[in-house]
């Protein structure tokens, strides 16, 4: 295993000066400069996988344009979590309950538009200032206590779960309801066009943004420099507590996305929907180059983390196999993506 | 220190500071001129971090006044010490070495262009000025404002930070130790900092307990030991063997040494 260590030793000699920092860096300098971005492992473990499947399942269905747009679809209901979580893991914390606020918000939604009939975006509003509570809680304890965001948010997820699961049943008595959607939400939320799902363009919007905001802006830089050292951040002047709040009500709004996209998708509402999205966001992120400790990583290689996600689940599903083997190739990819990670970080920093 | 100098910037004058009845610092009183180094010596648990607390504002003095340009003041907290022109480059947590050279630099106070909802960080700037600010200390090794900090040596590291604290405003630089983790090399270029930023006029106030690091680059000394000031003298008063013997406490260290070795350590001067 590669060492988790952060600092560089204080007095390690230094390579030359062209070894580039992966910020702000357009002008290539060759593939060995390439390869130690941080977004390079997610780029490669995309283009992997999907030759893998081409060659292997091309001939049953995986190349056809259905198979790409499922592919795709199931890629961009991860990708758009899986982006405010690298940000929120960039900034040095983990959003577990990301899975519950996913339910609680199909929920939400499905008993507002389904159960009590009221219009479709009456429901949209109540999940997104569910989940923005979601993440107000969540980021005001951790920074309030300084308790890991790891049990915190699992915390959360249970109360969460629990709790929509208890409201559901008391006022309608059941954990799933159907939910089908109407007028301006039907379009925004479960537009189809030859198959391609409008999520997709949700994903491109969003994952833009994010890129955005992480590289072009100050509060990017604060993002940054909170997960690469608090102390540092603080110590310089970075509101570190503010950007840490923000970043976990951002994790809930895109679980709540997806859990809208989904439920008018599906037609259905479920307290279970998105239970998955906990471990395979924090994958995509991992495998798209970003560091566990924070302070690292691009949120290009997300998406294509995101990407890598559903080539493999879709790629099994067209070659037949059995649905579990795409949990085991995506623990291989995340092993070797935590494996090389640090090293490649160890090379960006020139030892 | 002649009335002809310049006013201090900061001064301490007869401060106290207890924790719980224990008495951390006794009566100590120190004035740090611009274009001075201050150096501040003792062994660990002498008082020097309750006096780097007081200075910037991390702690108030239980008894005594701190006095800012002459005036009695009381910071709110190290923000405000801060504002007023004393910052603190800490020796573990001065720089990120995961992000680029000029993302570093400009950490929470980043030069953005463009308007409303257009305003980005303008990375061609913030390169630009990092560069700048880390020539100025006579670094010039570093050439590409996108490079990792982890890249850089720790003298280096040293350097931005110090570049840094001068670029927003500092007046009063207080270095924590700024020597202890470097090996003699790196050491010698953080001392031509220390040179280099008092040339420009800024005051400094070096922590140490490396008594050669101290002499080679002070002006006005002062020995701790146990919260008690025990010296405070002028470079040319004391030889380095001089403020060994000080710092270690004389007698004690006498009892160790051969008589040749003290008379040796005597007449070792810088």
């Amino acid at each position: 295993m590669a060492q988790t260590k952060v600092e560089a030793a204080p007095a390690a000699p230094a390579q030359n000066a062209e070894t580039g920092g992966h910020y702000d860096g357009r002008q290539s300098r060759g593939i060995a400069t390439w390869i130690v971005q941080p977004e390079a492992g997610g780029i490669i473990s995309a283009i992997v996988v999907f030759i893998f499947f081409a060659v292997a399942a091309g001939s049953s269905g995986f190349l056809s344009q259905l198979g790409t747009a499922y592919w795709l679809d199931t890629a961009s209901d991860l990708g758009i979590i899986a982006i405010p979580v690298a940000m929120l893991m960039i900034a040095g914390e983990f959003d577990l309950s990301i899975g519950s606020t996913v339910g609680a918000s199909s929920m939400i939604v499905a008993m507002c538009t389904g159960y009590y009939g009221l219009d479709p975006w009456i429901g949209v509003g109540a999940a997104f200032l569910a989940s923005i509570l979601i993440g107000l809680v969540n980021g005001i304890i951790v920074v309030q206590t300084r308790l890991p965001s790891f049990i915190v948010t699992l915390s959360t997820m249970f109360m969460v779960t629990g709790g929509i699961l208890a409201v559901s049943i008391a006022m309608t008595g059941s954990s799933s309801i159907s939910a089908i959607p109407s007028g301006s939400a039907a379009v925004i939320f479960a537009f189809k066009w030859n198959e391609f799902h409008i999520s997709l363009l949700h994903w491109a919007i969003i994952a833009a943004v994010g890129v955005y905001v992480l590289q072009r802006t100050p509060f990017g830089n604060w993002i940054y420099a909170t997960g690469g050292n608090l102390d540092t951040a603080r110590l310089a002047g970075v509101p570190t507590n503010r950007v840490k709040v923000i970043l976990f009500v951002c994790t809930a709004l895109g679980g709540a996305f997806v859990g809208i996209i989904e439920t008018y998708s599906f037609q259905n509402g479920s307290v279970t929907l998105g239970a998955q999205y906990v471990f395979s966001g924090i994958a995509a992120c991992v495998i798209g180059g970003v560091l566990l400790t924070g302070g690292y990583g691009s949120l290009i290689g997300t998406v294509f983390g995101a990407a890598t996600y559903g080539i493999v689940s879709m790629g099994v599903f067209f070659l037949g196999w059995n649905a579990d083997l795409t949990e085991l190739f995506v623990g291989v990819l995340l092993l070797l993506a935590v494996m090389t990670n640090n090293r490649l970080r160890r090379f960006a920093m020139g030892r | 220190m002649s009335d002809a100098s310049p006013a201090a910037v900061v001064e301490l004058r007869d401060v106290s500071k207890s924790f719980l009845g224990v008495h951390a610092v006794s009566h100590l009183s120190m004035q740090v001129r611009p274009g001075q180094v201050f150096c501040l010596l003792g062994e660990n648990g002498a008082g020097k971090s309750t006096v780097i607390k007081i200075l910037t504002g991390v702690e108030r003095p239980t008894l005594g006044e701190v006095l800012v340009d002459g005036k009695v003041t009381h910071f709110a907290s190290p923000r405000d010490a801060r504002e007023r022109g004393i910052a603190t480059v800490y020796q573990e947590v001065g720089t990120l070495p995961l992000m680029s050279v000029a993302r570093n630099f400009v950490l929470a106070a980043e030069p953005t262009k463009g308007r409303g909802p257009f305003r980005r960080l303008d990375i061609d700037e913030a390169s630009r000025i990092a560069l700048a600010g880390l020539r100025e200390l006579g670094i010039s090794r570093v050439q590409d404002g996108r490079q990792l900090v982890g890249t850089m040596s720790g003298g280096e590291r040293q350097a931005l930070a110090i570049a840094r604290a001068l670029h927003f405003g500092a007046r009063l630089l207080v270095l924590d130790e700024p020597t202890a983790a470097l090996g003699v090399r790196e050491s010698a270029t953080v001392l031509r900092l220390i040179d280099t930023v008092r040339s420009r006029g800024v005051a400094v106030v070096f922590i140490t307990h490396n008594a050669y690091h101290a002499h080679s680059v002070g002006d006005e000394f002062l020995i701790l030991r146990r919260g008690e000031t025990l010296a405070t003298f002028s470079k040319a008063e004391k030889s380095v063997g001089e403020v060994i013997e000080l710092m270690a406490g004389g007698a004690e260290l006498r009892s160790l040494l051969s008589t040749a070795e003290v008379n040796a350590m005597k007449t070792t001067s810088a």
